[in-house]
């Protein structure tokens, strides 16, 4: 009697896929991104469930808090739910997505990713920062890279543009100077 | 049926389906940044060295992909562009805020929904940048009110896209920025042949195909054109609800019925009468602006007061300032001597999506008519022997403009009022969640 060998797949386990080809990449999601304006007349975001996320900490902490921040009262004031837009399911819904494409493809690793010259400490500190530096900004332009960049460069918004040249030359023109980081 | 669907604009809990479309749309975004790569920051820093430009390259497929279907699927009349969320522009917040996006991006490696689909797969760099972006997004709101102002004003455009900056019909720039983004790639494939190092001869030919097919689709956009006025004022249609009473005891029964713009006016659903559109102004639901289209000699002779001039010839200036932001309970009642001008502004401004349009029944004459009788200041003013149609039907010895009584007339005198009460505010969107939020 043979038998075969037993092959054991754990869901963390799975054979590692290599990325889809940039090109093609871009094909789907320009026509997720369509589908959402033919659908919703809404593009795509993000960024703005950060905020909405913190008004709802802060209303549970603090309503007072919120009753004197104007930017809060707009999305919490009252007995407005923060919660109840557009953007805070598509928030879940894409870190689900990227959790099925990552246990799909068999990317699904505890790891940290780096340039090689820098620790994971180091790393971690320049993630967090970023992420602080990035949402300030992407509150101010009102939308990030999917709201601004993605969503309002294809409906030829000129706010749009303006925005999508400014994070480029912003990243463009810090890039050599935080070289070690990356390289 | 018109795109968007008008049940899944905005999320209600009334509706909860809109949840899981907007799930669902979130999803397909989440996998499709993680399958092409972008859950690594490494992947994105490469694009500010030179050394693999995926980053733009994804981003600039999609917007092209998604630009050539959209104004496509609208010049065929499928799509009502005016539903459509277009970013308002705030040009020097947006300039800025953009540089620190820029920033953080370069400093943290991740962008917010890349960063997304990094923690969602483990990568600890990712949850580290989304913590920052909770901080980030929390000191913004504290800082705000600091530059409210600033924030709020600075290079304010309203809904403004490119073909109106350029001048250009909107098919050309359509062309034009696939035009730009083919060329981009090409210069993306040469930097990486030269500064990363790439075999290039192992990338795929069918490339070159999908860049066919792109800017073929591209001049089909500008073959197509944009529907006109008139095609889009053709296919509106109205929801209206109407209560019939029954006997004492039996609870109404309400009809939601759908008109054509042609049956609103025929059957003057949209004629307000002077008396509701003077109450408007006293009524804590609704936001009533008045919208004068007589020429500027007619309006400077006399006119309600509060109300804009904008002249019938020069209304579709001012349709993207109306459909910009305004809020969901703002009512615009239209005007003319009388009805003409007026019902064309309607027509002119229902076709463009603006919503909330009503129109003064009988115009300025027939509010004369009605507040005028007990004004005493009107004492100068005859009226016209043999008004031409919709020509003002009185003599104004002055233009006076709005210093009459009965341009402003007295809400306590005016306390009680009846009339038959046509407008029905139809809520839009909510504009505030729109973008990025």
């Amino acid at each position: 009697m043979t038998t075969a060998p037993v092959t054991k797949k754990s869901i963390f386990k799975r054979p590692e896929k290599p990325y889809v080809h940039p090109y093609l990449g871009g094909v789907i999601l320009g026509i997720v991104l369509f589908l959402a304006f033919f659908l919703t007349g809404n593009g795509l975001g993000s960024s703005g469930a950060t905020s909405r996320i913190d008004a709802l900490i802060v209303d549970a902490i603090s309503p007072s808090h919120v009753d004197n921040n104007p930017y809060l009262l707009k999305l919490a004031g009252g007995d407005k739910n923060p919660l109840d837009d557009w953007i805070v399911p598509v928030f879940f819904g894409a870190l689900l997505g990227g959790f099925a494409s990552g246990w799909f493809n068999g990317r699904l690793k505890l790891t940290t990713t780096k340039g090689p010259n820098i620790s994971d400490r180091t790393r971690w500190l320049m993630a967090f920062l970023g992420g602080v530096l990035f949402l300030y900004g992407a509150r101010m332009a009102r939308g990030c890279t999917s709201g601004q960049a993605l969503s309002g460069g294809a409906t030829l918004s000129a706010g749009s543009w303006a925005v999508m040249f400014a994070i480029f030359g912003g990243a463009y023109g810090l890039a050599y100077f935080v070289r070690k980081l990356w390289n | 049926m018109s795109f968007p669907l008008p049940e899944f604009i905005t999320v209600s809990a009334s509706n909860p389906w809109t949840y899981v479309v907007f799930g669902v749309i979130g999803f397909a975004f989440g996998f499709t940044l993680e399958m092409s790569g972008f859950g690594d920051s490494r992947k994105l820093a490469a694009q500010f060295y030179f050394k693999e430009l995926t980053v733009l390259k994804v981003m600039f497929t999609a917007i092209v992909t998604a630009m050539v279907l959209l104004f496509g699927a609208v010049g065929l009349g499928i799509l009502n562009f005016n539903q459509v969320w277009v970013n308002p522009t705030y040009l020097w917040s947006g300039i800025l805020g953009g540089l620190i996006m820029g920033v953080g991006f370069i400093i943290g490696g991740f962008c917010p929904t890349t960063s997304l689909a990094s923690a969602s797969t483990g990568k600890i760099d990712g949850m580290f940048f989304i913590l920052g972006g909770f901080v980030g997004a929390a000191i913004f709101a504290e800082t705000e009110p600091l530059f409210t102002n600033w924030y709020n004003n600075a290079g304010y455009y309203g809904r403004l896209t490119l073909d109106q900056v350029f001048h250009l019909p909107v098919g050309v720039v359509v062309l034009l920025v696939v035009l730009m983004a083919l060329f981009m790639f090409w210069g993306a494939e040469q930097l990486e042949r030269i500064v990363g190092k790439k075999d290039m001869s192992r990338e795929p030919k069918t490339r070159i195909i999908g860049a066919g097919v792109l800017l073929a689709a591209a001049l089909a956009v500008v073959f197509i054109g944009s529907p006109s006025l008139e095609e889009r004022y053709q296919k509106l249609t109205f929801t209206r609800t109407e209560t019939i009473p029954q006997l004492e005891g039996q609870p109404p029964i309400v009809n939601t019925i759908t008109y054509t713009a042609d049956e609103m006016l025929s059957k003057r659903l949209v004629f307000v009468s002077p008396a509701e559109a003077f109450k408007a102004k006293y009524n804590q639901a609704m936001n009533p602006v008045y919208l004068d289209v007589r020429s500027e000699a007619d309006y400077n002779l006399y006119h309600i007061k509060g109300a804009v001039n904008v002249p019938l010839e020069r209304i579709e200036e001012v349709v993207p300032v109306l459909l910009t932001e305004p809020p969901a309970n703002t009512v615009f009642i239209v005007m003319s001597n009388d009805e003409i001008a007026a019902v064309q502004a309607w027509k002119i401004l229902v076709a463009s999506s603006v919503p909330n349009v009503y129109i003064l029944e009988g115009g300025v004459n027939n509010w004369i008519a009605f507040f005028g009788k007990e004004d005493e200041t009107l004492a100068g003013v005859r009226p016209a022997p043999n008004p031409a149609p919709d020509q003002l039907a009185y003599i104004f010895p002055a233009a006076l403009g709005n210093r009459y009584e009965s341009c402003d007339p007295s809400p306590i005198k005016y306390e009680e009022l009846e009339f038959e009460a046509k407008i029905q505010l139809q809520l839009k969107r909510d504009k505030s969640g729109g973008g990025c939020g």
